[in-house]
């Protein structure tokens, strides 16, 4: 039964410059030797505002928003899947990971329109850190398949935010100060500290501002939603301690501000709110259109919010964005402060805890749930990610104790094999039709 | 299979049950003409006409049935349970080709569902592909079982190899009865397994077609150690509870 529209609703202006700046970013990367620039790899974790100290012309493609462009496209991810197995690696694998590594054996590269031009952009270096097992194997095995990359690994086990003392963080500082070290070295490059105070400086604004705008998510009806917010988002895994990710972000803040002012909404039928968990099948994001018949909107999740977004509890008690530097009134003047800041800034950011306790996501999701203002839960079983999945059962339960209903879905983000798109709709059907009865 | 379920004023005055072949539109159609014959009807005389099941959007505002509800299956059992047997709380639904849990409070809401559509080992499809194994009609396959005091523990997960085991162990003189017995007791963990998701709390209600299975019946209690309710005409109470539905929606 279909529910009536009740709410004006407009595309968003920002959309077409947001897909320009990713549409960019893959192409800079591919294009980079051609202007004697330098070709980074690493994961979206990884302190990629460090390795802008080399120079305006380090161009980077970052490991997880590739294999979700690859899972985006079902035809090619397959043969990557297929490629990546019939090399050895096995199917229970991080899905990007084998996605990936899939393009570099194929030898193609996945553009965001969907071209696969031939010819895997062979990386410089890896600049990398170890967010969970999968991201510590990742690059290893890319710079065996590439014949031998350099490559430095930050080591952030260091445990959860509220746990973070002087040692800690010291630990984290020292790596990042060896590794500027090890960035000169290899790419013959003098350092520029300049260079790397305005990457962080970028990094905590457009991380900050990332927040704010989920904080816009809180209004009824929603601006966004989250099919959309992925979009924007992305932008923050690939290029977060750039200028023009900064400012972009300030834009789209302005104008989901705008739409919250005038009541535009994502969904002009809104009447049930809910929120997803981990990556989503990369392959059906039809689902969330699937949702809208029901009046159902996504208003985020934990994943999009917190994964770049950064942070911290504000004086009424809500969620907010973290204050950065500069709107404290602090002046980064060393190497030795910006790398202090980039660590706390980044070591704070939700999504980091989870992977200690399934208590501390069990509590930000059920943050969320109550200043988001949600009927429900979905919940991807991602069989693609052992990081983000972790713990994802006992969040269920603990959502469901406290009388918020869950419907849990299996599937894969980055392996279509794995997702039942009949039998997940089938049980979206279930869980709407009761959620508006209730 | 397909059920028909016809209500006048709340009550069932007519009800078919047939199986359906390819075409399902038309034998849903074979299927309701069935019940309207029962008590001289035709479908004009019908006011509301609700679907539910897996096909249910095979009928649903088309035609030649133009189903004018649609309603989720776990929804349709608990109601047709609640209004047979108010103080249910958990609905277990186990058909030929899945199986389904649903735990409700007092006032009848869903608190959790949980389905397996995948693994025919769940569901009666497997009581059918043993008792061809068993050489034994699967209408007496329930019956056979209670025949035995024995547990033999099936190893197999699956449907297919389990075909197997079943051999292997008529091979070595295991009687058919004492097979039969560890066939339900296998169903029944599985389904056992799936409810426990949702969180068991009295009264259980067993409801489709599995539950006229007394073998299965007899292992459920065992496996989840409580006392089970098995509803009358189990294999209806799925579409009992979408004609009630329909009967609500006049009302509105």
């Amino acid at each position: 039964m279909e529910i009536a529209a009740k709410y004006p609703t407009e595309r968003l202006k920002c959309w077409g410059k947001a897909k320009e700046i990713r549409k960019k970013y893959y192409e800079d990367y591919m294009n980079a030797h051609d202007s004697g620039g330098l070709r980074m790899v690493g994961g979206a974790w990884s302190f990629s505002a460090i390795p802008s100290g080399l120079g305006d012309d380090i161009f980077s493609l970052t490991g997880e928003p590739y294999g979700a462009n690859i899972s985006f496209n079902k035809d090619f991810s397959i043969k990557c899947l297929e490629a990546a197995e019939k090399h050895g690696y096995a199917r229970t694998l991080c899905a990007y990971m084998r996605n990936y590594w899939g393009s570099i054996l194929l030898d193609k590269y996945c553009l965001t329109d969907g071209t696969i031009v031939d010819g895997f952009p062979k990386p410089d270096f890896i600049w990398q850190d170890h967010i969970c097992c999968s991201h510590a194997k990742w690059y290893q095995v890319v710079s065996e398949l590439e014949g031998g990359i350099p490559q430095f690994c930050i080591d952030v086990s260091v445990g959860p935010y509220n746990e973070l003392n002087e040692n800690r963080l010291n630990y984290v500082v020292s790596q990042m100060n060896d590794g500027i070290e090890w960035l000169q070295k290899v790419t013959g490059r003098d350092y520029d500290d300049d260079k790397l105070i305005e990457a962080v400086n970028n990094e905590c604004r457009s991380t900050s501002l990332w927040a704010e705008i989920c904080v816009l998510n809180k209004a009824v009806p929603a601006p966004l939603d989250e099919k959309t917010i992925y979009a924007l988002y992305v932008l923050g895994t690939i290029l977060k301690h750039s200028k023009v990710v900064a400012d972009f972000y300030e834009e789209v803040r302005d104008e989901v501000k705008d739409r919250v002012n005038r009541g535009i909404a994502a969904v002009p039928n809104e009447s049930i709110r809910v929120m997803t968990d981990t990556q989503p099948p990369w392959g059906f994001l039809k689902i969330f259109r699937y949702l809208e018949k029901f009046g159902g909107i996504s208003v985020g999740s934990l994943y999009t919010f917190a994964l770049i977004g950064a942070w911290e509890d504000k004086e009424d008690g809500t969620w907010g964005p973290r204050t950065t530097p500069q709107q404290q009134g602090i002046e980064i003047k060393t190497r030795e402060q910006a790398l202090r800041i980039l660590a706390d800034w980044n070591l704070s950011k939700p999504e980091w805890q989870h992977f200690y306790s399934h208590e501390y996501k069990s509590e930000m999701m059920l943050r969320i749930a109550r200043e988001w203002k949600l009927d429900g839960v979905l919940l991807h079983y991602n069989r693609g990610c052992e990081g983000l999945t972790l713990g994802i059962a006992e969040n269920r339960l603990a959502i469901q104790k406290a009388g918020i209903p869950v419907l849990a879905f299996e599937g894969n983000m980055g392996d279509e094999r794995e997702f039942d798109e009949i039998r997940t709709t089938r049980q979206i059907d279930t869980f709407m039709e009761n959620l508006r009865k209730r | 299979m397909i059920k028909v379920v016809l209500l006048d004023d709340r009550k069932t005055v007519a009800k078919s049950n047939i199986l359906s072949g390819f075409d399902q539109n038309a034998s849903v159609e074979s299927a309701l003409n069935t019940a309207m014959q029962q008590i001289g009807i035709i479908k004009s005389e019908i006011t509301n006409i609700a679907a539910t099941g897996v096909a249910r959007k095979v009928i649903y505002l088309q035609p030649p049935i133009n189903a004018n509800i649609e309603t989720a299956e776990v929804l349709a059992d608990i109601k047709g349970a609640i209004d047979i047997h108010p103080s249910a709380r958990v609905v277990i639904d186990v058909g030929a080709e899945e199986g389904k849990a649903v735990r409700c409070d007092e006032k009848g809401k869903v608190i959790d569902f949980v389905s397996n559509e995948r693994c025919a080992a769940g569901a009666g499809v497997f009581i059918e592909a043993m008792s061809r194994a068993l050489e034994i009609d699967v209408q007496d396959f329930g019956a056979l079982a209670l025949q035995s005091q024995k547990t033999i523990p099936m190893n197999s997960q699956c449907t297919v190899f389990a075909e197997s085991e079943v051999i292997s162990l008529l091979h070595s003189n295991i009687t058919k009865e004492d097979i039969a017995r560890s066939v339900n007791d296998a169903i029944a963990g599985r389904v056992a397994s799936m409810t426990r998701r949702i969180g068991l709390e009295n009264d259980l209600v067993l409801v489709g077609g599995m539950a006229k299975n007394v073998g299965y019946v007899d292992a459920m209690k065992r496996t989840l150690q409580t006392d089970v309710i098995v509803l009358p005409e189990p294999e209806f109470i799925g579409a009992y509870g979408a004609a009630l539905t329909a009967a609500e929606y006049q009302q509105k």
